[in-house]
């Protein structure tokens, strides 16, 4: 197992730094950050001292050299608009994303699994088929549109919930969130189940699919002949053999969740990571793109190792072939 | 001595979108106290849905629709869903065919086995289901019992988990074991094995065991008496001996004479011509009659009833074969 984790740690470096130099190749072909920054009336001396400041100057591997050397030391550089470190103002607004994501993911975890195993225990009742033609439309219906939707329905017209923010935040055990207040809750509700849609119907048709297969198995009639419970017979027997596809789609559909929540938090002004780099790319803030980047790719391989680890406590053979 | 189980008159039929299938119909037959009887048909005759239909885990669409099955005095078929729930794996337990697939492969053999104790009687202590459990591993013959409860499926081989579901079903020490087909996907030495342990077992337990196979010389080695069964009907059974010396029935003459012998060498063997007809669309007389040598006017229009012979065999037939 040690040696499993230590060569997926190298592994990650490598991908990280493949990554940084795409990212920071990337940005540097999509426009002139000078142009968006400097004051249209400031003088010819006036640019060229902030594009000195900015290292601007440089060639190109020059400045990916020194970004490299500082990123080593922890590091992405600072931000082109607000002065301050990009690192800093991404994790600053990081526990707004965090929370929604884990909030979105809890809804669809909660509801997807029990929806979808009664789905695939009775495929052909009426409450089935209506489950089934309800995860379509969570797959086909666009973020966006179904965000404003909800905003219009529950915010505009019956008023029950807050459209936008997020709301009032307490501490409990060190941990800063709204979802330990009735008010942030309210304001979490809409923006969670908005981004949770996609992945709650992805649950559900994993679920479903699973119970399909795995109720014929013999198994599943051995346990009923040695007189097990039906419930038994589902929760355990069952359960424990359709959560492997869905731990693994669960997990890196959480990465997902963190990078694509752009579109929902800026649907609903959440003041998460989503929004600050939809922002950045506007101003072209070069080093908050980057770090950005990184980041994300960074808990996507994070996740990654978090899966495959997850996957050897659920499933006994896989456990067996990482260790010879 | 009353038997302990007496199936009278079973009806299964199952209701497809094509039609009523009627796997099992009218089959009757009886086992004593710590009696081995065995069913053997080929594929498809109805043999595996009498004895799910004794333990009353028929999947839909199928459904007992007739008869009597008493297990001890009480009839199976009119016991509400839980009652017959307490019966499997207490009193009644099953062995499947295929070993690689019946135990759950994401469960420790240890939970596996101390949940079929423990569901049936939760007064008894962990400690205790699973000291229970052990006992019964080493029973079956499988050596270091107290390593092997904490391994997985997986880690054993065919015969080794075929021993497992063996030990699994005696866990309670049950009156009547229905074993499916249990040699029939091991290698013909581990069948030699498993065949001589269950006997032994079973006469050491006095556990009556319904031995299901397409194996008559399985049977032939093993039980005191034998049901032959074809296209949902017993149509010859009797005593061991009785039945192996003289069949009676055109069709057990065929599988008889089907079986490779010393006696027979340097002889081409007798094949039984044709297939088995659709159990959705059988003809009005009897279900033999197309594929039979000795078949008469007769036998195409009415099905032959059960008649009691001097000699304890019951056989359905208008024109049984006489020994010379």
């Amino acid at each position: 197992m040690t040696a499993f984790i230590l060569r997926r740690s190298l592994q990650s470096i490598l991908v990280l730094f493949i990554m940084s130099l795409i990212v920071f190749v990337g940005v540097n072909l999509i426009g002139d950050p000078v142009d968006m920054l400097i004051n249209p009336e400031s003088d010819q001396a006036e640019i060229e001292r902030v594009i000195k400041e900015l290292g601007l100057d440089r060639p190109v591997f020059e400045q990916y050299w020194y970004f490299l050397v500082n990123a080593f030391q922890g590091d992405l550089g600072k931000s082109f608009v607000f002065g301050e470190p990009a690192l800093k103002l991404i994790v600053q607004r990081m526990p707004a994303t965090f929370e929604l994501a884990l909030f979105s993911l809890s809804i669809a975890v909660v509801f997807g699994i029990p929806l979808g195993v009664y789905a695939g225990l009775k495929p052909d009742s009426r409450v089935s088929k209506t489950i089934m033609a309800g995860s379509i439309l969570g797959f086909s219906m666009p973020t966006f549109w179904v965000g404003i939707i909800l905003i219009m329905f529950f915010s505009v017209n019956l008023g029950w919930l807050p459209s936008t923010g997020r709301g009032d935040v307490a501490t409990v055990f060190g941990i800063t969130s709204s979802i330990f207040t009735l008010d942030g809750l309210s304001h979490i509700f809409l923006p969670a189940f908005n981004l949770a849609l996609f992945k709650l119907s992805s649950v559900i048709r994993l679920a479903r699919a699973g119970t399909r297969e795995i109720i014929l198995q013999d198994y599943i009639k051995f346990a009923r002949a040695k007189g097990l419970s039906e419930r038994r017979v589902i929760n355990v027997h069952l359960l424990k053999n359709i959560l492997i596809p869905i731990v693994t789609i669960i997990g890196l559909e959480f990465g997902s969740l963190i990078a694509f929540s752009t579109v929902t938090e800026t649907v609903f002004a959440w003041p998460g990571m989503g929004k600050l780099i939809i922002e950045a790319i506007y101003n072209l803030d070069r080093p908050i793109i980057v770090a950005y980047l990184m980041i994300i790719v960074l808990i996507f391989v994070t996740l990654n190792l978090i899966v495959d680890i997850t996957y050897s406590l659920l499933d006994p053979r896989v456990r067996i072939k990482g260790e010879s | 001595m009353a038997p302990i189980l007496d199936v009278r008159n079973l009806q299964t039929h199952f209701f497809t979108k094509s039609g009523v299938l009627k796997a099992v119909d009218g089959v009757s037959f009886q086992i004593g106290a710590g009696e081995i009887v065995g069913l053997v048909g080929e594929s498809g005759s109805g043999k595996s849905i009498t004895g799910f239909s004794i333990l009353g885990l028929v999947d839909a669409p199928g459904r007992i629709v007739g008869g009597e099955i008493l297990f001890k005095g009480n009839d199976l078929t009119k016991l509400p869903a839980t009652d017959i729930q307490k019966m499997r794996g207490s009193r009644i337990a099953m062995i499947f065919q295929d070993p690689m697939m019946t135990l759950n492969p994401v469960l420790r053999i240890e939970t596996q086995m101390t949940e079929a104790i423990q569901t049936h009687d939760s007064s008894v202590s962990k400690d205790e289901a699973r000291r229970r459990s052990r006992d019964a591993l080493g029973m079956v013959g499988i050596s270091s019992p107290d390593e092997r409860m904490r391994a997985y499926p997986h880690q054993f081989s065919g015969g080794m988990r075929q021993r497992v579901s063996i030990a699994i079903a005696m866990l309670n020490r049950p009156d009547l074991i229905i074993a499916d087909e249990p040699t029939t996907a091991l290698d013909v030495t581990i069948q030699g094995q498993v065949i001589h342990e269950m006997q032994q077992l079973c006469r050491k337990t006095k556990t009556a065991l319904l031995w299901i196979t397409h194996d008559l010389a399985v049977v032939a080695g093993i039980s005191s008496r034998i049901c032959v069964m074809y296209a949902g009907r017993i149509v010859e059974q009797g005593p061991n001996d009785v039945l192996i010396g003289s069949p009676m029935h055109p069709y057990t003459n065929g599988l008889l004479g089907s079986v490779p012998s010393q006696n027979l060498r340097g002889q081409p063997l007798q094949q039984i011509e044709g297939i088995v007809p659709s159990l959705l669309n059988l003809p009005p007389g009897c279900a033999f009659e197309n594929r039979c040598g000795r078949a008469l006017a007769q036998c195409k229009q009415s099905a032959p009833e059960e008649t009691v012979m001097d000699d304890q065999r019951i056989l359905r037939c208008f024109n049984k074969v006489e020994q010379s």
